[in-house]
C-alpha cells in the first residue's frame, strides 16, 4: 500500500476505532457519559496507587534523613537497626549491607536462570513441535505458580540439608540455596519472554541461514539467538526485577543477619528480608526502626522502578523491530 | 505458519548435523530435565511429607503449640477464603472496569491515557511487598485507620492483582474482532450497549482465566500480609471484614520459624492442601481457555 492512497474503510485496528470513536462521540444519552466517566476513574485508580505508594515512601523519610545522614545511610558498611533500642537513634545505619546481600542472591538467581531459562525458551521455540510445546509450558508455568514461601520453606526443610555437605555450607540459613531456589522460581519468567522473542524472528530469517547451507544449530544460535537479544535481554531484566523484590523466599531462607559477606554460602539479610523480619515482629510506629522500614522500602522501590523503566524500554523497542 | 515450521525442519538434520549439534541438542535437552526435576523433587517432597498430616485434624482444628500433632489450620483456611473472597469483590470489578475503558473507550493519542497504560505496565512489576507498605501506611494507620485485620489485607491483595487483571482482561477483549463492534453499532446499538451484550459476553472465557490465575497468585501470596499484622498467633476463625486474621501462606510463615518435629509435619500438609488448591485453581483455567475460548 502506498503512502498516497487514502481508504477511509480502512481495516486497521486504530481507524477502526478511531471511525467507531466518532461515531459514538454524537451519542446524547447522559448515562452512557456518566459510565464512561466511571470507567475512567477505574483506570485512573492505578495512577492513585502509584501516588500512593511514593507518599507512603517519601514522607517517613524526611523524619529518617532528619536524624540519619542520606550519605551514611547510602555509603555505611553496617546495618545494627534490628539490635538493641528500638527507640534509639544512636545505631549503624549503612544500608550497604542489605544491598550487597539483594545483589548476591539476585545474581545467583540469575546465573541458575539465564542459562536453563535461555535453554529452555531455545527449545521451545526452534526445536519443539507444537504437541510437545503444549504440554511443556503449563508445567513450567507451575514453576512460577508455587507459592514463594513454599519454596523458602522447602530450602530450609529439603534442599539446604541435600547440598551442605557437597557445597560446605556452614549454616542452614545461607544466601546461595536461596539464590538457588530464587533461580529455578524465575525461570518461567526468563523462558517464555525469550521464548516469544526468538518466535516473533521472521521465518524469512532461518529460511535465509538454511538456504546459506547453516544447520539449526548454527541458525538458533547466529541468527535467530542474535535477532531476538533485545528480547531476551528484556526477558532477563525482568526476572532480575523479581528476584530483587522477591521477600518471603530471603525471609525464610537468606538469614536475618545484615552482615556485609563476599561469601555467598553465609546468611546474610537482603532489603526485603529486613522488612518482613521488622514487621512481622512489633515495630512501634513512629521508633527509629519503623523508619527505617520505609527508607529501605524506598530505596527497593527506587532500584526495581529504574529496572522496570528500562525492561519496558527494551520491549517496546524489540516490537517495533518487525 | 505451520507449514513454514515444516519446510524449515525438512530442511535440517542429514549430513549437516554434525557433532556439536548433537551436544547442542543434549544441553537444550538438559535444561528442560533439570528445570522438571527441580518441580518434581518439590512435589514429591511434599506429597511425602505432608500426605500423613493431610487429615480431618488439619482442616478441622486449630493450631496449638501444646499439641501440634494433632493440630490444624482452620483459622488459617477460613481466613483465605474471607480475604481472598473480598480481594475478588474489590479487584474484579475494578480491574474489568479499568480495561474496558483503556481498550473500548480510552484515546490512544491523548497523554493522560498513555500515562495510565505506562503505569498499570510498571505497578505490574513492583515488589508486592511494597502493596504491604502502601496499605500499611494508608489504611491500617491512619487516615483510614482500620488495623491489622481481614479487609486491609484484602485492599493490599486487589491492588497488588489489579493490574494483572486488566492486562487479562485488555488482550481478551482485543482479541474479538473489530467487526463484531462495527456491526453492533451499524445496527443502532451505543458503545455501552455493545460493550455489555456483545463484549463481555464473547470475552467471558479470556477474562476469567485471566483473574482465576490472578486470584490463585493472591491466595499464594505472603509477603504485603506479613507487613500488615497477619503474623500473629491466631485461633480463632475470622467473623467478618474487621476481624483479625491470618491466611495460609502466612501460616506456613509461621510454622516456618518453629523448629519442632510436628511443626514440620504440620507445615508440609499445609503446604500440599495449599498447593493442592492452586493446581485445582490452575487446572480450572487451563480448562476454561481450551473448553470455552472462541475462535473468530
Amino acid at each position: 500500500m502506498t503512502a498516497t492512497t487514502i481508504d477511509p474503510v480502512s481495516p486497521g485496528p486504530n481507524s477502526g476505532r478511531q471511525a467507531r470513536r466518532e461515531l459514538t462521540k454524537s451519542s446524547l444519552r447522559v448515562g452512557e457519559r456518566i459510565i464512561e466517566v466511571l470507567l475512567a476513574g477505574a483506570a485512573g485508580l492505578s495512577v492513585l496507587v502509584t501516588i500512593g505508594i511514593v507518599l507512603a515512601l517519601v514522607i517517613p523519610l524526611f523524619t529518617f534523613f532528619a536524624n540519619v545522614n542520606p550519605i551514611e545511610f547510602l555509603t555505611g558498611t553496617t546495618w545494627t537497626a534490628s539490635f538493641g533500642d528500638k527507640f534509639s537513634w544512636a545505631k549503624d545505619w549503612g544500608v550497604l549491607p542489605l544491598v550487597t546481600a539483594t545483589f548476591m542472591a539476585t545474581g545467583i538467581a540469575l546465573l541458575v536462570a539465564i542459562p536453563l531459562g535461555l535453554g529452555i525458551a531455545m527449545f521451545l521455540s526452534e526445536y519443539a513441535g507444537p504437541r510437545l510445546r503444549k504440554v511443556v509450558k503449563p508445567v513450567l508455568e507451575l514453576l512460577a505458580g508455587i507459592p514463594t514461601v513454599v519454596y523458602g520453606f522447602l530450602a530450609v526443610a529439603a534442599i539446604t540439608p541435600f547440598l551442605q555437605p557437597l557445597l560446605g555450607i556452614p549454616n542452614i540459613y545461607n544466601l546461595l540455596v536461596a539464590g538457588i531456589v530464587m533461580g529455578f522460581m524465575i525461570i518461567p519468567t526468563v523462558a517464555s519472554l525469550s521464548e516469544d522473542a526468538m518466535s516473533a524472528v521472521p521465518q524469512a530469517l532461518r529460511q535465509g541461514s538454511f538456504a546459506l547451507g547453516a544447520n539449526r544449530r548454527i541458525t538458533t544460535l547466529r541468527v535467530v539467538f542474535p535477532a531476538a537479544l533485545s528480547g531476551i535481554i528484556a526477558a532477563i531484566v525482568l526476572g532480575l526485577s523479581r528476584a530483587v523484590g522477591e521477600t518471603m523466599i530471603l525471609a525464610v531462607a537468606g538469614g536475618n543477619l545484615a552482615q556485609l559477606t563476599g561469601d555467598p554460602r553465609e546468611e546474610a539479610q537482603t532489603m526485603t528480608a529486613f522488612i518482613a523480619q521488622i514487621a512481622s515482629g512489633d515495630a512501634p510506629q513512629g521508633s527509629p526502626v519503623y523508619y527505617s522500614l520505609f527508607a529501605v522500602g524506598a530505596l527497593l522501590f527506587a532500584i526495581t522502578l529504574i529496572i522496570n523503566v528500562i525492561s519496558i524500554r527494551l520491549v517496546r523497542k524489540y516490537r517495533q523491530a518487525y | 505458519m505451520t507449514a513454514d515450521v515444516l519446510s524449515t525442519r525438512a530442511l535440517d538434520g542429514g549430513p549437516r548435523r554434525d557433532a556439536a549439534s548433537t551436544v547442542f541438542l543434549a544441553a537444550l535437552w538438559t535444561c528442560l530435565a533439570v528445570a522438571s526435576l527441580f518441580l518434581i523433587f518439590i512435589l514429591l517432597t511434599i506429597i511425602v511429607n505432608g500426605a500423613a498430616r493431610l487429615d480431618l485434624n488439619l482442616i478441622t482444628g486449630v493450631p496449638s503449640t501444646i499439641r501440634p500433632e494433632t493440630s490444624g489450620v482452620l483459622p488459617a483456611i477460613m481466613g483465605t477464603l474471607l480475604v481472598i473472597g473480598m480481594t475478588a469483590v474489590i479487584a474484579l470489578p475494578l480491574g474489568i472496569a479499568a480495561a474496558i475503558y483503556l481498550e473500548e473507550y480510552a484515546d490512544r493519542t491523548r497523554w493522560y491515557n498513555r500515562m495510565i497504560e505506562l503505569n498499570i505496565q510498571n505497578l505490574a512489576a513492583v515488589p508486592s511487598i511494597i502493596f504491604g507498605i502502601l496499605v500499611l501506611a494508608f489504611v491500617v494507620r491512619s487516615p483510614l485507620n482500620l488495623g491489622a485485620v481481614a479487609l486491609s489485607g484484602s485492599i493490599a491483595l486487589a491492588l497488588l492483582i489489579l493490574p494483572v487483571i486488566i492486562i487479562s482482561t485488555r488482550e481478551a477483549l482485543r482479541a474479538v474482532p473489530g467487526e463484531i463492534r462495527d456491526g453492533s453499532l451499524a445496527v443502532g446499538a451505543t458503545q455501552l450497549q455493545t460493550v455489555w451484550h456483545q463484549l463481555l459476553p464473547a470475552a467471558v472465557p479470556g477474562i476469567a482465566t485471566g483473574s482465576i490465575l490472578a486470584i490463585s497468585r493472591a491466595i499464594g501470596e505472603a509477603a504485603p500480609l506479613v507487613l500488615i499484622g497477619a503474623t500473629s498467633f491466631v485461633t480463632f476463625n475470622p467473623d467478618g471484614p474487621l476481624s483479625r486474621y491470618t491466611v495460609m501462606p502466612v501460616q506456613i510463615f509461621n510454622f516456618a520459624t518453629e523448629s519442632r518435629e510436628e511443626f514440620v509435619a504440620l507445615t508440609y500438609a499445609t503446604i500440599l492442601l495449599l498447593i493442592i488448591i492452586l493446581l485445582a485453581m490452575n487446572g480450572l483455567a487451563i480448562f476454561l481457555r481450551n473448553r470455552f475460548q472462541q475462535r473468530w
